[in-house]
């Protein structure tokens, strides 16, 4: 069987993925969406003939390379880390998962590393359309491969479109459609894409806010606001309806995590919004006090925006540890239970096989087979919780809350606020007056870090908030990790660390250079 | 369409275009073959900005190249993904390294205030060059080796040696053909070099050189070659999936596949010819990679069908001859190919726009002028 192992292990491993995620996605933000807003301001150019739009475009492609650059290194690692530190999981899901990974690279790599040559070295060597044209495909490509990468992860959250195969012992896809098209996956995409494109117009204001305050390149730095101020209002509209359908499909696929995020422990009926709180710590699941020292809710919204009913049911952490029998609520120990049941059938039917039991074997087979009445109620009944057969604990099946509530609610503060930004800025630069507003463009300047202090809290929601699932339900992070010395995989989290921190520093200086040359030397 | 093919031959077609991806791959590491000369072929500071702008402008292709055969072994093979890459532990993560600290070099190079200094890129420009073909060259040397790992009831790795990979350096063999794609890879740099750089100095240098590197990539590819053909291989039963020693596997594969032989030999006089024209003859210099370059495409593409077509284990344990990997029972079910299948018909128009694209980028030869003009530089 998948055997357990011990804890370090898991913990280092998802300390390393982590570590490698939330570097790469300092990184991936800035080039899916600086890149659109390249490619708007050089079709400006070829429009208007303007050569000052030419001179925007430069610049910003300039901190769009050295930006790009550290992506790809980042990228290239969580790809060779679902192999070397989850290579369990590699093979129970690759099944389904390697086929985006695989699309990614065919449909989107190639298309974003083969222009982006032409993007930056093409100016005097193909037409301005031509060039036009591959800046475009550049910016398609980067938000492709968003696209293959999020589906992926996005069925890992809500997996569909898939059987077990015993045989293999490993799940197998049997409906790409419903991989591709599932909600969570698509809503996933545009949530994150969207978050990424607000990251880089926010990127792009502060910057053009500290030439503004310099004085210096004025017209720049207005046309440059002007261009993210829109993309950026737009984005952040769609980021916050995205987030909408974000906390639906949570609710719908993932109770424990929408718990973790508000925080909440004792389920009800129309449940309330925590829009503020601060909560207890060290708070003991089945405790009957409020886990909060206070909050601030709005009543029935929780309810509403999680089932589209101002009367549904939310379910709590306790329900779901300890089950709730008025609302049809397994406890996590029959969950469990149910769940080494479906292990200890998997191998008996392989002992079976492996002993040349035929009647056995198929007799067990069709435990699997989902046309036998007695598999459509195992796989109903036992395997739906197969991965719970893993876990020891029941409290195992809850997220870490303070993580997850916390980096919600700033995650969901903050998209709120970058709306109200992006009016102001908007307002400000339509009525040409922006460079005069001093206190408004300090403001942008200290919004620069909250675009991606927003974007990570999103991702701890995303991750920490799934724990203890690597694909929900089937697959816990104990049963995905790879068997090798919790020592190695020590060694190499602080050898990356100290790699992505020298590169971060790198990119950080260089890119600072870069602004204060501003877009006559930069741009060259 | 591809719903009627036999899983079998699935099976086979993605093992085809892994193959396919590995040859152009090892085609493609001429950028980091290109990175090991620097400080060779250039004497001076504008000579070594035109070879790293030169190869800056292709280093992605190998990258994605990279990046994608890894994706696609992973979408058709996965078992042997999750075997390799979790068993291999060290030797995976030295190659990972190496391209980690090649993709910012080109960008951060030659920018001020680049916090690791200029020499420190061109430093981890060599590493990846050497570090990453060479170990390359040893992870594809024990598709025919074998290495020591066992698969559990429900296909979880365990490896049996606690330096997770680092053992397969222990290998003469593995080293021979580490050192090959190490040497190869600086001859095919030294070849794009002659084909993309406009600068006499340069090409005089890069003349002298590709004899320098040529001879020994031959000397250590026969040395793998013919060890290999003359050893015992890992055969596989088709009817029973047993896997057994077989004397001379690997020749009977190459005679009992005679496209296969024929194609390589092919491949070996294309790669040959590319590097013996272009240190004879000093007319039309750029011709040389094309010839070099097909041929090794050619050379690795039947390497790889040889490792794993004509029931052999491409991925062999050495320590539990059972666990080995076959196309067979190491790939992605027969939906999940044919779902890949048609994503496959999209790799020609990928080949014409990167042709396209290509093509576009060099009309001109990067010369000392270019060097001095406002374009992107690395």
């Amino acid at each position: 069987m998948i055997e357990q192992v011990d804890l370090s292990l898991v913990n280092w491993s998802r300390a390393q993925f982590a570590l490698t995620a939330m570097y790469h996605w300092i990184f991936v933000p800035l080039t899916l969406g600086l890149s659109f807003m390249i490619a708007m301001m050089e079709t400006k150019y070829v429009k208007s003939g303007n050569e000052e739009w030419k001179r925007i475009t430069k610049f910003w492609m300039k901190l769009f390379g050295i930006n790009f650059a550290i992506g790809v290194a980042t990228g290239i690692i969580l790809e060779f880390e679902f192999g070397t530190n989850w290579s369990n999981y590699s093979w129970f899901v690759g099944d389904i998962f390697g086929a985006p990974l695989a699309i990614e690279g065919i449909m989107a790599f190639f298309l974003e590393s083969t222009f982006i040559a032409v993007m930056f070295f093409g100016w005097n060597k193909v037409s301005k359309k031509f060039h036009l044209v591959s800046t475009w495909l550049v910016a398609f490509g980067a938000s492709l491969s968003a696209l293959w990468i999020l589906i992926a992860n996005g069925w890992m959250q809500y997996p569909a479109g898939m059987h077990f195969n015993p045989d293999t012992a490993r799940n197998e896809m049997i409906s790409f459609l419903d991989v591709f098209l599932s909600p969570l996956a698509i809503n996933k995409f545009l949530h994150t894409i969207f978050s990424a494109y607000t990251i880089s117009a926010i990127f792009i204001i502060g910057v053009s806010a500290w030439f503004l305050i310099k004085k210096r390149e004025i017209m720049f730095a207005k046309k440059s606001m002007l261009v993210a101020g829109i993309f950026g209002l737009v984005s952040s509209m769609y980021l916050v309806a995205t987030g909408d359908g974000s906390a639906y499909n949570v609710a719908q696929h993932q109770p424990a995590k929408l718990a973790a995020m508000e925080g909440m422990y004792h389920g009800q009926e129309r449940a309330g919004l925590v829009v503020l709180g601060v909560l207890k710590p060290g708070y003991e699941i089945g405790s009957e006090e409020s886990p909060y020292y206070f909050k601030f809710e709005i009543p029935q919204l929780l309810s509403f925006l999680g089932y589209r009913n101002v009367d549904a049911f939310v379910p709590g952490i306790n329900d779901l540890v300890e089950g709730n029998e008025q609302y049809q609520l397994l406890s996590a120990d029959e969950k469990i239970m149910r769940g080494k049941v479906a292990i200890a059938t998997l191998k008996e039917y392989k002992d079976a096989k492996e002993s040349g039991d035929v009647l056995l074997t198929d007799s067990l087979r069709e435990y699997f087979d989902e046309n036998t009445p007695q598999g459509k109620e195992f796989l109903d009944e036992y395997f739906s919780y197969f991965g719970y057969g893993f876990l020891n604990d029941p409290k195992d099946i809850i997220p870490n809350v303070p993580m997850t509530f916390y980096s919600f609610h700033i995650m969901v503060g903050l998209g709120f606020y970058f709306v109200l930004f992006f009016m102001i800025i908007l307002f400000f630069t339509w009525k040409n007056v922006i460079d005069r507003k001093k206190l408004i463009l300090r403001l942008a300047i200290l919004t620069m870090p909250l675009g991606f202090i927003a974007s990570q809290a999103g991702w701890i929601v995303s991750e920490v908030g799934r724990q203890p699932w690597v694909v929900q339900d089937y697959l816990p992070t104990i049963a995905a990790v790879t068997h090798i010395d919790a020592s190695a995989v020590q060694l190499t989290f602080f050898l990356f660390a100290a790699l992505f921190t020298a590169l971060l520093i790198a990119e950080v200086t260089i890119m600072i250079k870069q602004i204060k040359k501003g877009p006559n030397e930069g741009g060259q | 369409m591809f719903e009627i093919f036999s899983f079998e031959l699935l099976q086979q077609y993605w093992w085809l275009i892994v193959s396919i991806l590995a040859g152009l791959l090892v085609f493609l590491l001429f950028v980091q073959g290109g990175q090991t000369l620097l400080y060779t072929i250039a004497k001076d500071e504008t000579e070594r900005s035109m070879l790293v702008n030169s190869l800056g402008r292709k280093w992605e292709f190998t990258f994605t190249t990279l990046v994608v055969f890894g994706g696609a072994f992973f979408a058709s093979f996965p078992l042997f993904y999750a075997s390799s890459f979790g068993g291999a532990y060290w030797l995976w993560t030295i190659i990972l390294f190496s391209f980690i600290i090649q993709a910012v070099s080109y960008e951060y190079r030659s920018k001020p205030n680049n916090f690791l200094g200029k020499r420190t890129y061109e430093v981890f420009l060599f590493i990846n060059g050497l570090v990453g073909t060479f170990a390359l060259g040893v992870v594809v040397a024990t598709f025919f080796t074998g290495n020591g790992f066992y698969l559990t009831q429900m296909n979880s790795v365990r490896w049996d040696n606690s330096l997770r990979g680092i053992e397969s350096l222990f290998c003469v063999r593995n080293l021979s053909l580490g050192a090959a794609i190490f040497f190869l890879s600086r001859t095919l740099g030294i070849l794009y070099f002659m084909n993309n750089i406009q600068d006499d100095p340069i090409l005089k240098r890069s003349r002298k050189h590709l004899l320098i590197n040529a001879v020994p990539f031959v000397v250590f590819f026969l040395v793998f070659l013919v060890w290999t053909l003359l050893s015992s291989g890992f055969a596989v039963d088709p009817h029973s999936g047993t896997v057994f020693m077989e004397k001379y596997k690997y020749l009977n594969n190459f005679i009992e596949m005679p496209i296969v032989a024929v194609f390589f030999v092919v491949g070996v006089l294309m790669t040959l010819w590319g590097m013996t024209r272009n240190m004879v003859c000093s007319a039309k210099p750029e011709k040389g990679i094309w010839w070099s370059g097909i041929g090794v495409i050619l050379v690795v593409v039947m390497l790889f069908l040889v490792a794993g077509y004509n029931n052999t284990a491409f991925y062999p344990s050495v320590s539990n001859l059972q666990s080995s990997l076959t196309i067979y029972n190491s790939s992605s079910s027969k939906y999940t190919l044919v779902v890949m299948s048609y994503v496959s018909l999209l790799v020609p128009f990928v080949f014409a726009y990167i042709w396209f694209a290509w093509k576009a980028l060099n009309r001109k030869k990067i010369d000392r002028a270019e060097m001095e003009g406002d374009e992107h530089m690395y």
